[in-house]
């Protein structure tokens, strides 16, 4: 390798660190809706701005996407040194139908792929946020962070008024 | 010649018994070890991740169209109910094929556990149904037909789980309930159950049953300290389709800590595989023993008419006194 590529290469890099940082800056929400899933509760309003001065770093959420490097040690081997990727929302990795037979069906066509239990997003989000605010003291029950609907509530058939039947489990 | 003809009919009934003898343990060995579906689905129970939120109790009652229930969903006073002096936690029955328990490690937080049918590779309902009301489909789940179901619970004996309920409240026709893995509606168009599907937590990981064990163990081992190096019904009673990742000893969560990894049905096959043999054999046996003794009586009085042989005193009666 002589001095003009070691130059270019150190060029690209400073280009990317600079493109990085700045895409970074301009495109961190101050909020975000997360509303995808909306049926039994209403969509969490989460308030970025103020989650990103409590962590750490991004990665505590985001881990090897915003390219701030990480420090799990499941995660480090590969993922040390991971660039910012295009896309760094968590819907872009952990799908809203983990389960269905398309994502079943890619899955199992996937033989070498490492990422074998990855979560959908409702349990990435919950994961993430229960997780952290049990540590932090922040709010864990259902409805302190959404609302039920009308229809979470005819779910959870909320007007049940009889009683336990001691009798009744054989 | 009748000694001769007696003793080709002994010598064909040994050889007849010594073949029931034979090929019993043999069919019934072929009974043992059917190894699964190979694309047959199935459920990871992480208990490491519930959080006894009783979402998937609310999503099966919907699914399945069962009874409004006594209490709320998200009533959580349900977890100290007890029965039978405080022994038993809560159950399935006919308006609740899914629960959960909660179980209370000294030292830790509490263990919510999720109950329903296990849907067994060799399920020993099956084996116990005289009257063929259960199947075992190849998506995996164990499936019922309650209109040919007599009621006769033996599938609630069988049931290693106690999972199988009674609909006692149904004063004609009262049958079998039981968690069918969401077949009718969902399973078989290859969709999650309803319970998978509700979870906010993803405690239960829906997909091949091959799948999960490779995922099970994935976790086990990335995880040190998590989780007991167990996957509950990877080989207990022949394998289960609905598997466990547990924190503790699967004891301290209520599950029968040694069930074995035979299927129910190995305890009774040998002695259900000489069943069908005997239906088989002994009526033919029988009849035979039957028509010699029939054809010895025959024989007699041919004989006596030719003079060749002498017949019994009462023959000579009889046919004195018709003479």
């Amino acid at each position: 390798m002589n001095a003009k590529q070691i130059l270019t290469t150190l060029m690209m890099v400073l280009a990317l660190i600079v493109v990085g940082s700045t895409a970074m800056a301009a495109d961190m929400p101050e909020q975000v809706s997360l509303d995808t899933m909306v049926e039994l509760f209403d969509a969490v309003e989460f308030d970025h701005e103020m989650h990103t001065e409590l962590g750490e770093d991004c990665s505590v959420c985001h881990h090897h996407t915003t390219g701030t490097g990480t420090t799990d040690d499941r995660c480090i081997s590969c993922h040390a040194n991971s660039d910012e990727l295009a896309t760094v929302a968590c819907v872009n990795c952990h799908v809203i139908d983990p389960f269905s037979s398309e994502q079943l069906s890619q899955k199992s066509q996937e033989i070498y792929r490492f990422h074998i239990d990855k979560p959908g997003l409702k349990a990435a989000y919950h994961w993430n946020c229960i997780g952290c605010h049990e540590e932090m003291d922040g709010p864990t029950g259902c409805e302190d962070c959404h609302a039920r609907t009308p229809e979470g509530d005819a779910f959870y058939h909320k007007d049940a008024t009889g009683h336990a039947d001691e009798g009744s489990n054989h | 010649m009748s000694g001769i003809s007696r003793r080709k009919f002994l010598a064909a009934s040994v050889a007849a018994g010594a073949a029931t003898t034979l090929a019993g343990p043999k069919k019934a060995l072929a009974v043992g070890s059917f190894s699964g579906y190979p694309d047959s689905m199935g459920v990871l129970v992480d208990l490491t991740r519930c959080i006894g939120c009783r979402s998937c109790e609310a999503a099966c009652n919907k699914e399945q169209q069962l009874p409004d229930p006594n209490l709320p969903f998200d009533d959580m006073s349900v977890f100290d109910q007890t029965f039978h002096h405080g022994t038993q936690k809560r159950r399935t029955d006919e308006s609740a094929y899914t629960v959960v328990n909660r179980y209370k490690p000294e030292g830790r937080d509490p263990i919510y556990r999720k109950v329903q049918c296990n849907h067994c590779a060799e399920p020993a309902c099956l084996s116990s149904c005289f009257v063929n009301a259960y199947t075992k489909t190849k998506e995996g789940a164990v499936i019922y037909n309650g209109s040919v179901c007599v009621g006769c619970r033996n599938c609630m004996i069988a049931c290693p789980f106690n999972v199988p309920a009674y609909s006692y409240s149904s004063a004609f026709g009262p049958v079998i309930k039981k968690c069918i893995f969401c077949y009718d509606t969902r399973l078989k168009d290859g969709k999650p159950p309803a319970c998978v599907e509700i979870c906010p937590q993803e405690a239960l990981t829906f997909g091949k049953r091959k799948d999960l064990l490779k995922i099970g163990h994935q976790r086990i081992q990335t995880h040190p300290g998590r989780y007991i190096d167990r996957i509950y019904g990877e080989k207990e009673l022949g394998g289960t389709h609905w598997m466990y990742l547990s924190p503790i000893p699967v004891e301290e969560v209520g599950f029968d800590p040694r069930p074995g990894n035979e299927p129910i049905i190995s305890h009774v096959k040998d002695f259900l595989g000489v069943v069908p043999m005997v239906l088989a054999i002994w009526p033919a046996l029988f009849t035979g023993f039957h028509l010699l003794a029939k054809n010895q009586e025959g024989h007699d009085d041919h004989e006596h008419e030719t003079g060749h042989q002498q017949g019994s005193g009462q023959k000579h009666d009889d046919e004195g006194g018709q003479q």
